[in-house]
């Protein structure tokens, strides 16, 4: 079966700047594939190479099996696509919009346009939009018609750009639903985003990208593997940690880092010595975590050079390896208090171990 | 492809506004003229002007020299401007190539829409000035002469035809300023500064016209013929500027569409 997109060595570079580097996506028919990165890391570039817009400079784009952008003809027609923004004639109308967007190229037969507009529509919630003129619609209503406008052909491969900016949480929800829904009915769904709650409930496979180059590309059970630590809370922590010594990882008041392989066994085990157990569940990491832990700063954050003062090197750089926290994960929710493990970063300088 | 960018052109009120600005001008001269009498001398003001008092019939041509040096120019350069760049500006360039609509394919789609508009104009004008003209002025009854411009009669039959090749010869001139704007459309993503290219060129060809200092280089100028279209008028037919003039716009619409292909083929597409 061919890939739904898959690329080779694929590099673009603006000038003295490369935006993408040597990136390898791979994208099985069938997936629902997140693409994470902070701002500025090269994800927009890539989905313009993907769609024929960026001309790489070197490598190799395959999507549903032909060469982009050379027989970009070929298959584009069966992708639907929302780039950055939405994007419509203000004068026009939801329709009148979606007919000559659908008749500006091939694959889209006028005979079903309008049952196929319809169902659009449909699908994103516009179904009773009428004639208004799209320059009198709200963001979120621009957001459901640019998501219209890539389901008029029944694409088998839809590559979204932020396709939930601008929608209220109930908007977010119907249209998490509509994807999967679609996914369900075999459509490829390529989702470029940095909202990781949106990938981590949407997504079954992710590609992170960090400053143009792909960090990490895998399943988001594989990258959510319990780590082999249970977490465990106890009214009696004292009692707890004297059975547990030697296998105890890290405490925080009542709760405790334990590593054990099972945590229905390490329960009957406290259990049977009389511990009294409120809460047990194995660690396994947040995408959060595992994404900082792949990528660096934010680039869209610009750093003064800092001037560290001889003999206070070592705590010198406070904000900066915590910053990305803030930026990419905004719509987060706050994970529970686990240890944050981050390797030194593609600089070498030693992140700071985060503090829960 | 070319029947879209048509609807959208149609579609869209911006083009019918332009057009009835541009036809406006020369209606206005008509009834400022049919009130006070006052034509200019022969020899002097827009073309044709002065013998519009004794028959309406020329007033068509008359209207084509009004709107030809501004006016025509300036539409032509705000919609072929448009083209790409007011797809790039609104953000819908991107979903129109993702489509794929083909950028090659595209970019002959938006010149024949500049093509049509360009036609339109000239037709709305000259068929409001041929009304305007032979109501106001009213024309010499059928089988009558028309006073040529070399003062020799034509007959009303020759008056249209060369009325007719008139307005194919002002459309062709006017697709050189399409061609320039069109090729500044690919290069910025402001249909405004597109717009404004296409109108310096020509300003500076309009300028360049008038000093004797640049005597060289005027054979070369885009603007240098487009006024040929009076020899048309005249007893026979003084064909040796119109050929010029047809030859001139035909290389630089060659180089200049040459240069918006090879440049949109070949552009990052980042709006």
């Amino acid at each position: 079966m061919t890939a739904a997109i898959l690329t080779r060595g694929l590099t673009k570079r603006f000038g003295s700047l490369t935006a993408v580097d040597s990136v390898e996506l791979a994208v099985e028919p069938g997936d629902v594939y997140g693409f994470l990165g902070p701002n500025g890391s090269g994800k927009t570039t890539t989905v313009r190479m993907l769609l024929g817009l960026v001309l790489p400079t070197s490598g190799s784009v395959e999507v549903l099996g032909a060469p982009i952008p050379r027989h970009a003809r070929r298959v584009l027609h069966r992708v639907g696509a929302l780039v950055e923004a939405p994007a419509a004639y203000g004068h026009l109308g939801a329709r009148s919009n979606l007919a000559l967007l659908d008749a500006a190229g091939p694959g889209g037969p006028r005979r079903t346009r309008r049952a196929r507009i319809d169902e659009a529509l449909e699908q994103v919630g516009l179904a009773g939009i009428g004639r208004r003129p799209v320059k009198a619609y709200s963001l979120g209503m621009r957001q459901r018609l640019g998501i219209a406008a890539a389901l008029i052909r029944r694409p088998e491969l839809l590559i979204l750009d932020e396709p939930t900016n601008g929608l209220d949480p109930r908007g977010i929800h119907e249209i998490r639903d509509l994807l999967l829904g679609l996914n369900a009915e075999g459509t490829t769904v390529f989702l470029s985003s940095h909202l990781l709650a949106e990938v981590e409930q949407l997504c079954r496979r992710v590609g992170v990208v960090d400053r143009g180059r792909l960090v990490l590309q895998d399943s988001l059970a594989a990258l959510r593997a319990p780590t082999g630590q249970v977490v465990l809370r106890t009214p009696d922590p004292e009692w707890a940690v004297s059975l547990l010594d030697g296998s105890l990882r890290r405490r925080d008041g009542d709760r405790l880092w334990i590593s054990a392989p099972d945590a229905a066994e390490l329960n009957a085990r406290l259990v049977r010595q009389g511990i009294r157990v409120s809460e047990i569940a194995e660690e396994r990491r947040s995408l959060e975590e595992v994404v900082l832990a792949a990528t660096s700063a934010s680039s869209d954050r610009v750093d003064a050079p800092a001037a560290e003062p001889a003999g206070a090197a070592a705590p010198a750089a406070p904000a900066a390896p915590a910053a990305p926290a803030a930026e990419v994960l905004d719509s987060h929710p706050p994970a529970a208090p686990l240890p944050r493990r981050r390797p030194a970063d593609r600089d070498g300088r030693a992140a700071r171990e985060g503090s829960p | 492809m070319i029947g879209v960018e048509l609807r959208k052109l149609l579609l869209r009120p911006r083009t019918w506004i332009v057009i009835a600005l541009i036809d406006a001008l020369p209606t206005l001269v008509a009834v400022l003229l049919a009130i006070t009498d006052l034509a200019p001398r022969p020899g002097t003001g827009p073309a044709f002007l002065s013998a519009v008092l004794s028959n309406g019939v020329l007033f068509p041509a008359a209207a084509l020299a009004i709107v030809l040096p501004l006016f025509l120019p300036v539409s032509v350069a705000i919609v072929a401007g448009d083209s790409i760049a007011g797809e790039a500006q609104a953000g819908t360039l991107r979903y129109l190539l993702a489509r794929p609509a083909g950028r090659t394919r595209l970019l002959v789609a938006k010149l024949a829409a500049v093509l049509v508009f360009v036609s339109l104009a000239v037709v709305v004008v000259t068929v409001t000035a041929y009304f305007v003209g032979t109501n106001l002025f009213g024309s010499q009854p059928l089988g009558g002469s028309v006073v040529s411009v070399s003062g020799t009669p034509l007959t009303v039959q020759e008056a249209v035809v060369r009325t007719l090749l008139a307005m194919a010869y002002v459309a062709f001139s006017m697709l050189g300023v399409a061609a320039v704007a069109l090729f500044l459309s690919t290069v910025t993503d402001s249909p405004l500064a597109a717009a404004m290219g296409a109108l310096a060129f020509l300003v500076t060809s309009s300028l360049l016209l008038t000093l004797d200092a640049a005597g060289a280089l005027k054979p070369y100028l885009p603007t240098r013929y487009w006024l040929a279209f009076v020899d048309l008028f005249r007893q026979p037919i003084l064909w040796r500027d119109i050929a010029r003039g047809v030859g001139l716009q035909s290389v630089y619409l060659v180089v200049l569409l040459g240069a918006a292909w090879a440049n949109f083929t070949t552009k990052d597409i980042k709006s």
